[in-house]
């Protein structure tokens, strides 16, 4: 029995053929048992997302399904072919997050655990993937506790959020102020609303687009020029101000952080110019972060990954060897639907 | 044999120092189930030194500063055990090896270490608890203070924005200055406890109650200044820990006066 993969990924494929050959959850389910009935292919799993589709299947004879593959799939063309120890890999890589957009990201695993459950209701697993996918779930654990690869935030948002979180602990009594409307102040809101931020407050020159951004968010737009009248209640504040000169000095913050009740401030400043004074760092209670020091982090978290890659894939290795002895070994094979003797 | 006891101990804090020494070097410092293990193997043993220790004196043993520093590093631990798990969690229990093994060790090398357990007349019950609660309400002050100190590192690393290493396994600020707070108070309630069974024990001499109260008022005077929000989570931090200097530096005092009533 021979493991065979035909997939295109983010890697091999622009978002424009991606997007084509897409197959929304519903339908995974459908065309696995539609690969799985066909003679030459025992068992099949379709795994489909925004950056990769995915066939796996498990077969006796691996050239006759990849030939039954590429005829589905219609453009072979811009799928990769692979068969054997190179699919097990695969698979082992995609599911620890080495083959993903973001090195190391998690979600992909959810991901595949979905589309694996999917075709296990549908009856297209047997005992062949079914090992496999399991195997790949384990490989998966493992790199992530024994390594750094999911460590540490990759991005200008995720490290915000991060920091926020080594200030106030959980985020579920933190109000947000976004001072300006900037697009990466709105994702890094986003990121801190998803980690439970309670409030969000938009302040923006233009007041209408201060109450279309706050309406988006859920939140609540104030003008420009009546923001620090809300500043005693706020932990948080994003810059995002186009203002040609610092917007909060540390003139201003002074007198400002005496009514907080020592209260923490974290200052997020995205904006160039700066909207904050850097002196306001030196303020007790006052942690200011700009946008180099917040892609500094994401940065030097990209890089701890990337170190980490040569360890991933060792583990990986073994794990295939393993995986691959296991499948050369003969034994009597169980009929497609067949229950076990006893379930019977 | 109990002397085993309490080698085996400072042993085992030296284990739980040396990885702490280790995972900061290598910035991997984080919690684990075997650092716990090796706090609680500390522990037991501790404890049964303690127990025999007390039977060869029939009292309490805290009859000299030898004693007394041994059942202070004994309340350090009892206290990370039983300030619950949020901060076993955390690097607290990190923290508090290399503290505990520093005090044992110190104890060790004193001139009293070395002298024989003799069996020595009951102080009396009330003389007995004020001395029990009090060094309890010591370790808890030590706690508040390894506490502090943990606040202090993770809010340099943070206004200086080294985010690598230990940064990621220390817990939040919030959290630490919380904890502090917390702990402060436990050791504050216990040395009022403490200073209440002292003067029903009514042996203690004038200027024993004046270094007992010269270390109430300044932790009732820390954490008062706290409540009113006088004081930032930094400065608080930085009492935490010159208020157990002052507390180390009476206790040593009290078991000066204590030896030479």
């Amino acid at each position: 029995m021979q493991v065979v993969c035909l997939g295109l990924s983010h890697k091999t494929a622009p978002v424009e053929l991606r997007e084509k050959f897409a197959i929304g959850d519903a339908h995974l389910g459908e065309v696995a048992v539609q690969i799985a009935s066909v003679p030459e292919i025992g068992e099949a799993v379709v795994v489909s997302t925004c950056n990769r589709v995915e066939y796996y299947v498990a077969s006796e004879d691996a050239a006759a399904a990849l030939t039954v593959l590429t005829r589905r799939v219609g453009d072979p063309s811009v799928f990769q072919q692979m068969r054997g120890a190179e699919s097990i890999r695969h698979l082992f890589r995609v599911v620890s997050g080495l083959e993903s957009m973001v090195l190391g990201e998690t979600e992909i695993l959810g991901q595949v655990k979905k589309a694996y459950l999917t075709a296990q209701a549908a009856g297209t697993t047997a005992r062949h993937l079914n090992k496999l996918f399991q195997r790949a779930f384990n490989v998966a654990k493992e790199v992530r506790t024994k390594t750094s690869i999911t460590r540490g935030a990759v991005s200008v948002g995720s490290a915000a959020v991060d920091l926020a979180e080594k200030i106030f602990g959980k985020l579920d009594h933190c109000n947000v102020m976004i001072l300006g409307a900037g697009e990466t102040a709105e994702m890094t809101a986003r990121s801190l609303q998803s980690r439970g931020a309670k409030a969000i407050f938009v302040s923006n020159r233009t007041y209408e687009r201060a109450h279309s951004l706050a309406e988006q968010l859920g939140g609540r737009a104030i003008h420009f020029d009546e923001w620090e009248r809300e500043f005693h209640s706020l932990d948080i504040v994003i810059g995002s101000t186009g203002a040609p000169h610092a917007v909060v000095s540390r003139e201003k913050l002074v007198p400002l952080m005496q009514r907080r009740a020592d209260r923490p401030l974290f200052c997020i400043d995205l904006a160039v110019p700066r909207d904050f004074e850097v002196s306001v760092n030196d303020l007790d209670g006052v942690y200011l972060y700009d946008i180099d020091a917040l892609q500094g982090i994401a940065d030097a978290s990209m890089q701890v990954r990337r170190s980490e890659l040569a360890r991933c894939e060792e583990m990986i290795e073994r794990h295939v060897a393993e995986f691959s002895e296991w499948l050369a070994t003969p034994r009597t094979s169980m009929p497609m639907g067949a229950q076990p003797e006893e379930a019977k | 044999m109990e002397r085993w006891f309490l080698n085996a101990s400072t042993l085992c804090f030296l284990v739980g120092f040396a990885y702490t020494m280790f995972a900061l070097g290598a910035g991997v410092a984080r919690p684990s189930r075997w650092n716990f293990l090796v706090m609680l193997t500390g522990f037991i043993c501790q404890t049964e030194y303690l127990h025999q220790r007390g039977q060869a004196v029939g009292r309490c043993p805290v009859t000299n500063l030898f004693e007394v520093l041994v059942f202070l590093s004994w309340s350090v631990v009892l206290l990370y055990f039983v300030v619950g798990g949020t901060y076993r969690l955390s690097l607290l229990g990190t923290f508090t090896a290399p503290f505990v093994f520093l005090i044992q060790t110190l104890a060790q090398l004193l001139p009293s270490a070395s002298l024989p357990a003799v069996q020595k007349v009951s102080a009396g019950f009330w003389a007995e608890l004020h001395a029990a609660v009090s060094l309890m309400a010591y370790g808890a002050f030590a706690l508040a203070c390894v506490a502090g100190v943990m606040f202090l590192v993770q809010e340099r690393l943070l206004k200086r924005r080294q985010t690598g290493g230990v940064f990621q396994n220390l817990p939040p600020i919030a959290t630490l200055a919380a904890a502090t707070q917390r702990v402060m108070l436990a050791g504050f309630v216990l040395f009022t406890l403490g200073l209440i069974g002292g003067f029903f024990a009514g042996s203690a001499r004038d200027a024993i109650k004046m270094m007992a109260v010269s270390v109430w008022l300044p932790y009732g005077l820390v954490l008062t200044l706290r409540w009113t929000h006088r004081y930032s989570s930094r400065r608080f931090a930085w009492l935490s820990v010159a208020a157990f200097i002052v507390a180390l530096t009476s206790l040593g005092a009290l078991s000066f006066f204590h030896l030479n009533k």
